[in-house]
């Protein structure tokens, strides 16, 4: 195998180049269709480094530099990991998809759902429906961005959402990524959610590392189609091993009167790089973007938006909160593009950080860039410390200096917390950011228990 | 001899290396209210801070024992175990933060520091009940985050709920009556004085006679430049309501200027 070298895309082209027929025969033809023009990109360009335009705290160049095994042959996670996960939100039943590494498990769960709803892999699509995928995929991602052509590139399979017309689902759909396996392992994972018109959802995505895994990464790209009227809530969380890297990019297409709300909640990490790409091209659409971040030893958390009012009287709303201790490293550049003739935006984007430690660090970047008149637009950035006022307060009342902090910080994020809609997962929330403020193991118990047996079983 | 609840001794402490409390004395006894008066800037409220352990503030020199128990040693939290209140003159908001949980996280903290069991969710509700009637407090003040929208009135009633949950030794209330009208000043006092026992006492920090009307005190001192210059009966605060404070002012100035000749 070859060894990191100074443009780590070069040896996954090499890999590529090596196992394409294997590549291509474990996948299908929409995702083969686009690898000859993301091998192009990958070959042509350089991930960028830190420090360079729009990657001020995070290099994707060091990111994909291990050498990661890849699971070229679709081998098979002989457990059936679906059945033995058990995910820790009380009281909240959902559509489950077990995603281990990049190997996906439908549970039973699926099985019942309802008329005019499909949550199943890509390659559970009959070759009818191909035309329909190469129709949706990659397309709204595109190719340009290194990292994207790369994960394209490999790309064998991925989730596919989709809720016809006028279909309301009221049960949330769930997708548990896990990280598993005693090998430096990459996943290479695509999403992609059609909420054709006027259609309702909601989509929890927990991402774990599986007690086993040693260093490993996950690539992910999304891509989601908000038809006319359609409305999608989509929480995504991450409560990774410190071993862990991240690159996720998520794109978003609105057309007319249609209602997004993301929540990315980064409970633990690694080091994490987030993209949010969202095209508001219809009116009257409605986005909020919500961002809860909690750093500590030496994490990376890096956020990065862009949100484009390319139609009229559309209105978006971020709103990213991170609290930093220890050495931890956090980022938040988020733009706002409102295109010529967008009249009527509102767009609004608020980042409040704590650094909680004299080791901790921040970087906030807002940008605005209006070509339009007769819009309302704002963004604020604030990073401080706690507020040592009400901190004596509560001291004042008895409550120990360590809970007065951990309240404190709960309270700071709960604006955030607040967004959530998904009946059950608030509570949850709640409990999971006490947990890991007060720094006991802050796992999410429950599915501790599940990734460690899972781990087992896969070495 | 008489039982002593808090005894403050020869008490210096200041902010930022300025002396601010130049050689405090204050003994007060179970049952007992004692004022506080004093022009502004002589010292009030940091001796209110620094009793309760405001970290912004250091103490240079002296003691202040709380039923035998020196505070100066101890946290603002362990101060509060050890039956120390105080009531905030700007009480803090504290958004995100309900009372039901600030209340809780702080009554279970003092029981867990005497050794005590938690107190299980109904019986801590019961509590809430049975001591927001103490100064009518409104059930939805009480599901609010701590102070966030209060009024002037309802933060200060807020206060006193408060006092009145953790069951203080020993009660400072520092310019209680700042920002109320005549009607929330008669539940605030009235509050503080259905909590008063035989075995508790109040330090009742204020500017004003007009307080004292209502809770009426045994021993007023005033306070000038870090020192109290002068103690008196419920007579004393009358006499400083209709003369002010300039004639104490002239006589201990006069005398420090005497001194140093």
């Amino acid at each position: 195998m070859m060894s990191a070298s100074a443009n780590p895309l070069l040896q996954y082209a090499d890999l590529y180049n090596e196992h394409s027929a294997t590549i291509n025969n474990c996948s299908l033809s929409p995702l083969n269709a686009l690898r000859a023009s993301a091998l192009q990109v990958v070959v042509g360009q350089q991930l960028p480094a830190r420090g360079s335009e729009d990657y001020e705290r995070t290099s994707l160049a060091e990111m994909f530099a291990p050498d990661y095994g890849l699971n070229i042959s679709r081998l098979q996670v002989t457990a059936d990991v679906a059945a033995a996960f058990h995910c820790g939100v009380p009281a909240m039943s959902t559509y489950l998809a077990v995603v281990v590494n990049d190997t996906i498990h439908l549970s039973k769960s699926l099985s019942r759902l309802p008329e005019g709803v499909r949550f199943c892999r890509f390659s559970d699509l009959s070759e009818t429906d191909y035309e329909w995928l190469a129709g949706y995929y990659g397309k709204i991602a595109g190719l340009s961005r290194p990292e994207v052509a790369l994960n394209t590139l490999l790309a064998q399979d991925g989730l596919l959402v989709r809720v016809n017309k006028g279909v309301h689902l009221s049960k949330p759909l769930q997708i548990v990524n896990l990280m598993a396996g005693g090998n430096p392992v990459m996943a290479v994972r695509r999403l992609l959610v059609v909420m054709e018109e006027d259609s309702e959802a909601q989509l929890l995505i927990c991402d774990h590392t599986g007690l086993g895994a040693v260093e490993c990464m996950s690539s992910s790209v999304s891509e989601i189609v908000l038809e006319r009227n359609a409305r999608l809530d989509l929480y995504d969380m991450e409560e990774a091993s410190d071993a862990t890297s991240r690159c996720s990019a998520m794109y978003v297409t609105q057309q007319e009167g249609s209602h997004l709300l993301i929540d990315e909640i980064t409970l633990n990490c690694g080091r994490t790089r987030n993209d949010f790409d969202i095209r508001l091209e219809g009116e009257h659409c409605d986005t909020f973007v919500g961002g809860m971040a909690i750093g500590s030893a030496h994490q990376k958390i890096d956020n990065h938006t862009n949100i484009v009012h390319a139609a009229p009287r559309c209105h978006s709303h971020q709103l990213f909160k991170y609290v930093l201790s220890d050495e931890a490293d956090g980022a938040f550049e988020g733009s706002i593009y409102v295109a010529p003739g967008a009249v009527h935006t509102e767009s609004y984007q608020s980042n409040r950080n704590i650094i909680a430690s004299v080791g901790a660090r921040m970087h906030s970047k807002p940008q605005l860039e209006i070509y339009c008149d007769d819009v309302k637009c704002s963004h604020g950035s604030a990073t401080g410390q706690l507020d040592q006022e009400a901190l004596f307060y509560m001291r004042t009342r008895g409550i120990p200096e360590a809970d007065a902090r951990r309240m404190l910080m709960q309270a700071f994020m709960s604006d955030v917390i607040d967004s959530v809609r998904m009946p059950g997962l608030n509570d949850r929330l709640r409990q999971l950011v006490d947990r890991r403020l007060s720094g006991d193991a802050a796992h999410c118990i429950d599915c501790r228990h599940s990734c460690a047996d899972d781990a087992s079983k896969q070495s | 001899m008489k039982e002593k609840l808090l005894e403050v001794v020869n008490l210096h402490a200041g902010i930022e290396g300025k002396e601010i409390l130049k050689g405090i004395n204050l003994t007060v006894g179970p049952g007992e209210v004692h004022a506080i008066m004093g022009p502004n800037g002589s010292g009030k409220s940091t001796l209110s801070e620094v009793l309760a352990g405001n970290p912004a503030f250091s103490v240079t020199e002296g003691s202040a024992r709380l039923a035998g128990v020196e505070l100066l040693d101890l946290s603002p939290e362990d101060r509060s175990h050890e039956g120390l209140f105080l009531s905030f003159q700007y009480p803090v908001e504290i958004p995100g933060v309900s009372m039901v949980n600030f209340m809780r996280a702080a009554v279970n903290a003092k029981r867990k520091y005497l050794g005590e069991e938690p107190l299980g969710a109904s019986d801590f509700l019961k509590l809430m009940r049975q001591k927001r009637a103490v100064v009518e407090l409104d059930n939805k003040l009480a599901s609010r985050s701590v102070n966030e929208g209060f009024s002037g009135g309802e933060k200060k009633r807020n206060e006193i709920f408060q006092m009145a949950m953790l069951e203080p030794r020993l009660s400072i209330l520092d310019e209680t009556d700042s920002g109320l009208d005549i009607d929330a000043l008669r539940i605030v006092a009235g509050g503080v004085n259905k909590l008063r026992t035989d075995r508790n006492a109040t330090i009742v920090i204020t500017h004003y006679q007009r307080l004292l009307d209502y809770i009426k005190p045994d021993f007023v001192h005033v306070l000038y430049k870090g020192r109290i210059v002068r103690t008196g009966g419920p007579e004393l605060a009358l006499e400083l309501e209709e003369k002010g404070y300039d004639w104490i002012k002239e006589e201990i100035d006069n005398n420090a200027g005497e001194a140093a000749k």
